[in-house]
This record gives structure tokens, C-alpha cells and sequence, in this order.
């Protein structure tokens, strides 16, 4: 299993690697490293599959004293969302910022730093204690920020900013938790605080501190103020990667801090409020986040505050599974989440980076300007409404699919009252995704925009992350089959884990 | 081939449509050829269906675990036989007028691409076996008429637009909410004739009658059951072709046919009526059905009243799955595959007069039968036998309907039937009258047909006519053969054998 920290290694050594080679190489050599971690990635979902999850103790010293990368189910998909959305949008960003010379220096950042930001993030889906997952963290947000003031341009910068405060605030939040914790416990590996931990006043707040940091982080409403000018602002892949994964690397945290760590914390007792509550701001971000959508009138805005909304879906699971352990309705509620997160990964990566074709091709993202935009740019649209059918959780698709297993962990756990927000919420996907399409139907006047030709790469990237989002709706069985291993705190038992 | 037929039927549309997309503009005899073979690979398959189930009894089943605590399941019985057998073979005939119809009009390709994947969409409605499998279906065919609502793209097309999916996305989203809470209390359950939750009587009654509630509310929105049919107007605004497809081979339909799916297969008649959910039902459809008629006596748009008679018509369907009587259930049956051709034989007809003679109102229709005298009879044979004519096929679905409501007791059903007919001939019959009685008030566009090119002939060309002819000819032939054992009354007769109430 020592292919496992290759998949961290690789992106960082093609990070450094990028930063040193001659330009006309780093888009072969960053793509080289994007395929092997693919790979790698692929290999360790294939090695959950077989045979479960896997810990590895780097250097041969074991938890207290060394650094543990823990692989279970959860993981995996993880890796392959981050892989898959990862290839992708690299192959859509070597054509991207091949196009003008304004964007070429551009792009010779942003491979350095996505790499590292890829790197990061896989280090968080991995690691096995709650220190080194902040470090992770970091270095994922740092990249992230320097990703989104790309282009130099006034409202980017202010708006990478804002991000950068925001999520170094959430950061040290959390950082003031794992502090905490340690001094209580001294212990910071995830599995061996879990057993070490009892209901003290230190360890409550330590638990308010980090959910609250990897709140911020993860954009829950009414935290979700960073959010929409950093995705609207930043280049069309930068975007993607941004909406697609790297606000699920903070929720990943969360659920582990959520369920591993502070699982006897969160399940009984006063578990139950928080639960409540982070369903609550979960609702109200589905609805107000789909609300502002629906009101805005740029097409990148417009995908941005969708992932306000869309990611208030991932917290419902906290209030269903909070009422008791390992409920039945478990494996609906954990599916259900994981199927949201790929849909709305690979559907919000490919909004994006079809706005990307749009702002291009037609040199505005304003949705006025997108007369006749089905006719001219058939792929780009069939992409823009297949991704947009995907959230709104119609069949047939993965975010379908979701919304199902969701719905019905919510009504089987007795706690009808999330439902309609589930169902409103369609409702106001459905209508922004109906504002954006009913305006490529509109013919052109006489007066037409010219569209700016689109390379064959950048039009297809799209259309291929939508299909996948369709297909893996007929996937569930294996998806399912993957989870077990995740769920409570069973992984601490898994892998042979610590000492 | 009992597996792979249905795949066949479903899919014959499906590929056609996805090629139809990728072909460019220009090659439109390719995409016309295209569009015929998946329309006839798919009348075939669907006859083969047809000969196999009723003649040797073979069980056609499609069957996918989705890892979701169901299956997708396509199933042929005959319920789904009579749907997809209407809409297959409607669309072929829609599918002919429509190339017609949009000739050299701009995106055809899209408009045919997104045409046979609606008729996918009603296929899988009709071959759904369970619950999910048809939701997932009629979700599908909400996404897929929207574009052809919106397809001129006028800003009153994209209202239409925006009506129709406000109310089919809203009703999706609580056809989904019913849908998820049925599975979560029953368990997954097939469609079973005569009900399938008859036999499960750990449910709660009040839950039941919710989700009832519920999936007719998800329901009767497609099915334009009042107050819930604003959009089906409204959509009239779009090219004749999609107003046949709405009216009469896809979404209404799809909508009456899953009330009867719930009805019949679902909860069983039996069950229903003992749940006490059956008379709000009907009373909702007596109201359907009197003012959807009432409404249009009062329209001045032909194409707007054709659609308020719909919304009455189309009730009748539901009517006969209401009431209590046997015949009833065959009456409405029955009146499922006549109201469909009747229909679309009056929107091909006004299709005609609007492209060609630039009609749209009723006040200009005055002498029109003089001017197309082959258009005008079919529209006046499909008209009377909306009324209730005989022999024409409308009033076998009426006869039937009536009769059963006196064997169920229920006289009220004969009353609304008289009253509808009656208001049916009222707003109908005035046409009828202006198009022959009356002298020709205008020039019926002239210079519009000599532009088109059609001097010498007076009416329109094959491909408007040949659909136009077939589908009124079915209509009468329905009510003159309705004795005949495959007849589509004697195929009701038969699927309603099977559920309930037949003795």
C-alpha cells in the first residue's frame, strides 16, 4: 500500500517541477503528473474495493509519534472526484490559456499552483490526524487563493482577499481546536483522540471551534459571503477547481471531525442540537443561495451562488444521523451525501467551465447576450442543460440519484421537516437553470454578436464532465458498496490502525 | 426478444433523436429518413409486442437493480400496450406532418432531435412497471417538451415556456415528495392489476390518502385537471406539430395514463373507493370537465379553444377511472386512445389553416370548407366525434362511460355527460356552420400560396394531408369497428377485465 503517498507526492513534485522547467514544457510535464495521480488514484479506489481500507505509517514510526495516511471508502472517492474533475479541467485549461497572450503568462501559475492545490488536497482526504490536516488545509488554501487572483484584474484581487481573510480566520479557528484538544489529551492522531475524549468543557469548545473554522471554509450560510465574488472572478478553470473540490476538502474535514472524532460527542445528547442546527443553516442555504441565483444576471455569478445553495445539501446529513447511532437509514444518508458531492462536483465543473466557452465566444457572460446561443453553440448548451438537469435532481442523473437516497434518509428518519427545503430547492435550481437555457433560445437579431471561435478541447471538457455526471447516476450500486467502510467510527478498527 | 423488444421500442427513438442532433442543418432528406425508419422500427416493434402478448401470452420484462431499493423495470402489459401503441403510432403520423409543416424553417434538427426524444419519454411512461421507473420517465418528458414549447423563441413562446415548466416542475417535485414517501413506508412494489397496495395492511389510511393527494396533484397537472391546467392553453402558442404531441400523443396523455396507473395498479379501484379518496377526485373532474368546455365557448382563438376542450376531454379519461361502474373504466379506457386521434386530427387541421390560409381565429373561418374541402370534412368528422356522433369514435367512449355510471349508481355521471355534450356541440358546431354555411369573408392568403407554390392545388401537400386523412379515418373506424374484438374498445374491455370491478 506505499503507492498510497504517491498520490500526494506526485502533484507536489509536478508542482515544483512546473516551477522550474521552460514554459513550453510544463503543460506535458503538468498533465504527466495529472495522469499518474489519476492512476494512483484509481488504483487506490480498486484496492478499497477489494480489500477495504488500508493505514500507513510513514516511515515505519507508528501514531503518537509519526504521520498515518488512513485510506477507506470515503477517501477513495474523494481521490477520484479530486482525479477525475482534476484531469479534466487540466485538459480544458492547457487550451484555455493557450488562447490570447493575455492569458498565456497566466497559465504558467496556475500549474504550479493548481498542482499544489491538488496536492493539498489529496494530503487531507488521507491524512489521519487532525495537526497535519491543518497544515494540508492550509497549503490547499493558500494555493487556492493565489489561483483565484490569477488574473490580476481589480475585483479579483479584492475578492481573493476577502477569501484569504475569511479562510485563514477559519483556519486558525480550527488551529485554536487541534490546540486545544492537545493539551487536553495530547493525543492528535483522529482515531486515538476519538477514544480519548469525554464530555469537558475543553473538549466542547475544542469541537465549536473546529466545526465553526471548517464552517467558514466549507461556505455554509451565513459564512458564505467569501464565496461568490472569488468563483465569479477567477478564470473559467479556476473556477471549476474551486466550486468542484476544494470547498468539499473543508466539508471532508468536517464529517471527520464530525463522525471520527467527536462521534460520542455529536451522536448522543447534545449531539442532537448541533445536528439541528447545521441542518437548519443547511436549509437556509438552499434556499437562499438558489434564491440569489435565480436573481442574478451574470452567468458566472449565477453558477456561483448555485454552489451556495447546492452545498447546503451536504449538511442534512448531520441532523439525520444525529438522532441515533448507526441508524438504518445510515447508508442512505452517507450515499446520498456522496452522490450529491460527485454530482454537484462534476455538474458545477462543468457549468463552469462552459460558461468559460461562452465568456470566450461571446466576450461577456451576461445572459442577455446569449441569443440564439443553442443554435450556434449547440455543445456547449446540451452541456449547460444536461449539468443543470443533474441539479436539479432530475432523472436521469447522479444528482437524481442524490436527491432520492436524501430524501429518503430524511423521511426515514422521521425528520419530514427537511423535505420540503429538498423539494423547494429543485424547484429554484429548476428555475435558474431554465433562466439560463431560455435564453439561448432566443434567435438572434440582426444586429448578432460574432462569437469568437472555441478549440475542439475546451468545447468537449464540458460536454464529457456533464455525461459523467449522467452515467454515474446508473452507478449506485458500486458507490454504495464503497461506503461501508466509512460510516461512524468503524475505520478506526479497520487497517489495523494504531498502536 | 422478450428482453430486448422493449429495449428496441424504447430505444428506436432515443437514437434517432441523439443522431437527429448531430446532423447539420442542411440534410434534411437524411434526417427525414432517419426520423421514418425510428418511427416505423418502432410501430413494428410495437405490433410485434402486441401480437406476442395478446395472440401467444408471452411476458415482456426489462429488469435493472439500481442499488437504490428499486428496480428499473419496463413491463408490456396491456395497459402500457394501448399507451405506447397510440403514441407510436401517432407520432408516426406527427412525424410525417411535422416534416411538412416546418419546411425550411430553422433548427429542425434540434426540433426533431428533441421530438423523438419526447416520444422516448412517452414510450417509457407507457413500458414503466413500477412507480420509479414511470416517475423517471415523465420527468424525462417534461425536459424534453420544453425546448419544443420555446422552439420559435418569441418572447410569448418563452412564456409559454415558463408556464409549462412551473407547472410540470412543481408538479414533478410533488409527484417526487409522494413518490420517495410511498417507497419509504411499502417497500418497492411493481404495478399490480387491481392494486398492489391492496395487500399491505400495515399502512396507515391517512398516509395513504396524503400521498394519493399527492401523486394526483404531481399527476394532474400534466392531465390539466382544473385548476391545475393553466399551462395547456398557453402552450398553444407553439407550431402545430408540438400542440399534436401535447394534445395527443405525449403529455396529457402521459398524464391521464398515470392517473389510471395510480388508480388501477397502485392502490386498485377497490381499495380507492374504500379509502374514500375517489369522490373529491370526481369532483374535481365534473369540474374539469364542465368548465374546460365552458372556457372554451368563450375562446375566439381556434387553436385556444381546441385546448380548453382538451382539458374537458381529457377528464373523461379520469371520469371513467372514477366512477364506480365497469363500463365506466372501459369508457375511459378507451376514450384514452379516441380522444387521441380525434385531437390531433382537429390540431392538424387548424395547423393547416394557420400555415397556409393564415387563420387563427375563429371568425375568420367563415367559407373556409370551400376553399379546402378535404381538410374541412376531416375536421368536421373529428369534431362530431368529439361531440358524441356515432358512429364516430367519441361517442363508443361516451356510451360506455354513461352506462357505466348508471350500473354504478351513479347517475350523476350521465348528467355531466349530457351537459358536456351539449356544451361540446355548442362550441363546436358554429365552426362547423361558418366553415360550410357561410360565404368567404376573406382571401385566405392567396399571395401566401402563390409564394409556396401550391397554385394548382387547394389543399395542402401530401405530407400534411396523408397524417391528417389517417388519423380521421382511425377515429371513424374506431367507432364503426368498435365491435371488433382488437378494436381499441375491445382491448379496454380486456385491460379492464383485469382490474377490478369486471365481474
Amino acid at each position: 500500500m506505499n503507492q498510497m503517498i504517491w498520490v500526494v507526492l506526485l502533484p507536489f513534485l509536478g508542482s515544483v517541477v512546473c516551477l522550474l522547467v521552460h514554459r513550453k514544457l510544463v503543460f506535458a510535464l503538468a498533465m504527466a503528473a495529472s495522469l499518474g495521480t489519476l492512476a494512483v488514484a484509481a488504483g487506490l479506489v480498486a484496492h478499497v474495493w477489494e480489500h477495504a481500507g488500508a493505514r500507513v505509517e510513514l516511515g515505519g514510526w507508528a501514531a503518537p509519534l509519526g504521520i498515518a495516511l488512513q485510506l477507506d471508502g470515503l477517501a477513495a472517492l474523494f481521490l477520484l472526484l479530486t482525479a477525475v474533475v482534476g484531469v479534466l479541467v487540466g485538459i480544458y485549461a492547457g487550451s484555455f490559456f493557450a488562447q490570447t497572450s493575455e492569458l498565456r503568462p497566466m497559465g504558467i501559475h496556475f500549474w504550479p499552483l493548481w498542482l499544489l492545490l491538488w496536492g493539498g488536497l489529496n494530503g487531507v482526504y488521507l491524512c489521519s490526524d487532525a495537526f497535519n490536516a491543518y497544515v494540508l488545509l492550509e497549503i490547499s488554501t493558500l494555493a487556492a487563493v493565489g489561483l483565484t487572483v490569477l488574473s490580476g484584474s481589480t475585483a479579483s484581487l479584492v475578492a481573493g482577499l476577502r477569501y484569504l481573510l475569511a479562510a485563514m480566520f477559519g483556519s486558525l479557528m480550527y488551529l485554536l481546536g487541534v490546540a486545544l484538544l492537545y493539551a487536553g489529551t495530547g493525543q492528535l492522531d483522529f482515531v486515538l483522540l476519538s477514544r480519548s475524549l469525554t464530555p469537558q468543557v475543553h473538549v466542547v469548545t475544542a469541537f465549536g471551534l473546529m466545526v465553526f473554522g471548517l464552517l467558514l471554509k466549507s461556505a455554509l450560510l451565513p459564512f458564505h459571503f467569501w464565496l461568490p465574488p472569488a468563483h465569479a472572478s477567477a478564470p473559467a478553470p479556476v473556477s471549476a477547481i474551486l466550486s468542484a473540490l476544494v470547498v468539499k476538502a473543508s466539508f471532508f474535514l468536517l464529517l471527520k471531525i464530525w463522525f471520527v472524532v467527536f462521534d460520542s460527542l455529536s451522536g448522543e445528547g447534545p449531539g442532537k442540537m448541533p445536528g439541528q442546527l447545521l441542518g437548519f443553516l443547511g436549509s437556509l442555504a438552499v434556499v437562499w443561495g438558489s434564491f440569489q441565483a435565480v436573481r442574478q444576471w451574470r452567468l458566472k455569478s449565477l453558477i456561483a451562488y448555485s454552489t451556495v445553495g447546492q452545498l447546503g445539501y451536504l449538511f442534512f446529513i448531520f441532523p439525520v444521523l444525529s438522532f441515533s447511532h448507526s441508524p438504518p437509514h445510515e447508508a442512505l444518508a452517507w450515499g446520498g451525501t456522496v452522490f450529491h458531492l460527485f454530482s454537484h462536483g462534476l455538474a458545477k465543473a462543468s457549468l463552469f467551465l462552459a460558461a468559460g466557452c461562452l465568456l470566450r465566444a461571446m466576450g461577456t457572460d451576461d445572459l442577455h447576450a446569449m441569443r440564439d446561443i443553442a443554435g450556434r453553440m449547440p455543445v456547449i448548451t446540451f452541456s449547460l442543460g444536461v449539468a443543470g438537469v443533474s441539479l436539479m435532481g432530475l432523472p436521469p442523473s447522479a444528482g437524481f440519484v442524490a436527491k432520492w437516497m436524501l430524501l429518503r434518509a430524511v423521511l426515514a428518519s422521521g425528520q419530514w421537516w427537511w423535505a420540503p427545503v429538498i423539494v423547494l430547492g429543485g424547484l429554484l435550481t429548476a428555475a435558474y437553470v431554465f433562466k439560463i437555457l431560455a435564453y439561448t433560445f432566443v434567435p438572434s437579431q440582426g444586429d448578432a454578436v460574432r462569437l469568437q471561435p472555441v478549440s475542439l478541447a475546451m468545447t468537449f471538457v464540458p460536454l464529457a464532465l456533464a455525461m459523467l455526471c449522467v452515467l454515474i447516476g446508473f452507478r449506485a450500486d458500486e458507490v454504495i458498496l464503497l461506503l461501508p467502510a466509512v460510516p461512524g467510527c468503524e475505520m478506526s478498527a479497520g487497517g489495523g490502525g494504531g498502536p | 426478444m422478450t428482453f430486448w423488444l422493449p429495449l428496441i421500442v424504447l430505444f428506436s427513438s432515443l437514437v434517432t433523436g441523439l443522431i437527429i442532433f448531430v446532423l447539420p442543418e442542411e440534410r434534411s432528406r437524411l434526417r427525414t429518413a432517419l426520423n421514418m425508419a425510428g418511427a416505423s422500427l418502432k410501430v413494428a416493434g410495437v405490433f410485434l409486442m402486441a401480437w406476442g402478448l395478446l395472440a401467444h401470452d408471452v411476458v415482456y420484462e426489462v429488469r435493472f437493480t439500481m442499488g437504490l431499493g428499486f428496480d428499473f423495470l419496463l413491463k408490456v402489459d396491456l395497459l402500457s400496450l394501448a399507451f405506447v401503441s397510440l403514441s407510436s403510432n401517432l407520432w408516426f403520423l406527427t412525424t410525417l406532418y411535422a416534416v411538412g409543416y416546418l419546411e425550411g424553417s430553422p433548427n429542425r434538427s434540434r426540433f426533431f432531435g428533441f421530438f423523438s426524444l419526447c416520444v422516448t419519454a412517452s414510450t417509457g411512461v407507457a413500458l414503466a412497471g413500477n412507480l420509479i421507473t414511470f416517475f423517471i420517465f415523465y420527468e424525462f418528458l417534461t425536459l424534453v417538451t420544453y425546448p419544443l414549447v420555446v422552439h420559435r423563441g418569441t418572447p410569448k413562446a418563452l412564456d409559454a415556456g415558463r408556464t409549462y415548466l412551473w407547472h410540470a416542475v412543481t408538479a414533478g417535485a410533488v409527484l417526487f415528495l409522494a413518490v420517495v414517501w410511498l417507497q419509504v413506508l411499502s417497500g418497492p412494489f411493481d404495478f399490480i392489476p387491481g392494486g398492489a397496495l391492496q395487500s399491505m395492511e400495515h399502512l396507515s389510511r391517512s398516509d395513504l390518502t396524503v400521498i394519493f393527494a399527492l401523486l394526483i396533484i404531481g399527476l394532474g397537472v400534466k392531465s390539466a385537471l382544473v385548476p391545475l391546467h393553466g399551462w395547456l392553453p398557453t402552450a398553444m402558442i407553439a407550431p402545430a406539430p408540438v400542440s399534436a404531441l401535447l394534445h395527443a400523443v405525449a403529455v396529457v396523455k402521459a398524464g391521464a395514463f398515470g392517473v389510471m396507473r395510480v388508480i388501477f395498479d397502485v392502490y386498485g379501484k377497490d381499495y380507492a373507493s374504500q379509502l374514500g379518496v375517489l369522490d373529491p377526485l370526481a369532483l374535481v373532474v365534473v369540474g374539469t370537465i364542465l368548465f374546460g368546455s365552458l372556457r372554451a365557448l368563450m375562446q375566439e382563438e381556434l387553436k385556444r379553444r381546441l385546448a380548453y376542450s382538451t382539458v374537458s376531454q381529457v377528464s373523461y379519461i379520469v371520469l371513467g377511472a372514477v366512477a364506480l361502474g365497469p363500463l365506466a373504466t372501459v369508457g375511459g379506457l378507451v376514450h384514452l386512445v379516441h380522444q387521441g386521434i380525434m385531437k390531433i386530427t382537429l390540431f392538424f387541421c387548424a395547423g393547416i389553416l394557420s400555415e397556409f390560409l393564415g387563420i387563427h381565429r375563429i371568425d375568420q373561418m367563415d367559407g373556409v370548407g370551400r376553399r379546402m374541402p378535404v381538410t374541412m370534412a376531416l375536421f368536421s368528422l373529428a369534431a362530431l366525434g368529439m361531440i358524441g356522433v356515432p358512429p364516430v369514435a367519441g361517442f363508443v367512449s361516451k356510451w360506455h362511460l354513461a352506462q357505466g355510471g348508471i350500473q354504478g349508481g351513479q347517475e350523476w355521471v350521465v348528467a355531466v355527460l349530457v351537459v358536456s355534450s351539449l356544451l361540446n356541440a355548442a362550441y363546436f358546431l358554429p365552426i362547423l356552420h361558418a366553415c360550410w354555411f357561410k360565404a368567404p369573408a376573406m382571401d385566405f392568403g392567396e399571395r401566401n400560396r402563390q409564394e409556396r407554390g401550391f397554385i394548382t392545388w387547394r389543399e395542402a401537400p401530401w405530407t400534411l394531408m396523408l397524417p391528417t386523412l389517417a388519423t380521421a379515418l382511425f377515429s371513424l373506424a374506431a367507432g364503426v369497428f368498435a365491435g371488433w374484438e382488437w378494436s381499441p374498445l375491445g382491448v379496454a374491455e380486456k385491460i379492464a377485465a383485469g382490474r377490478g370491478g369486471f365481474p
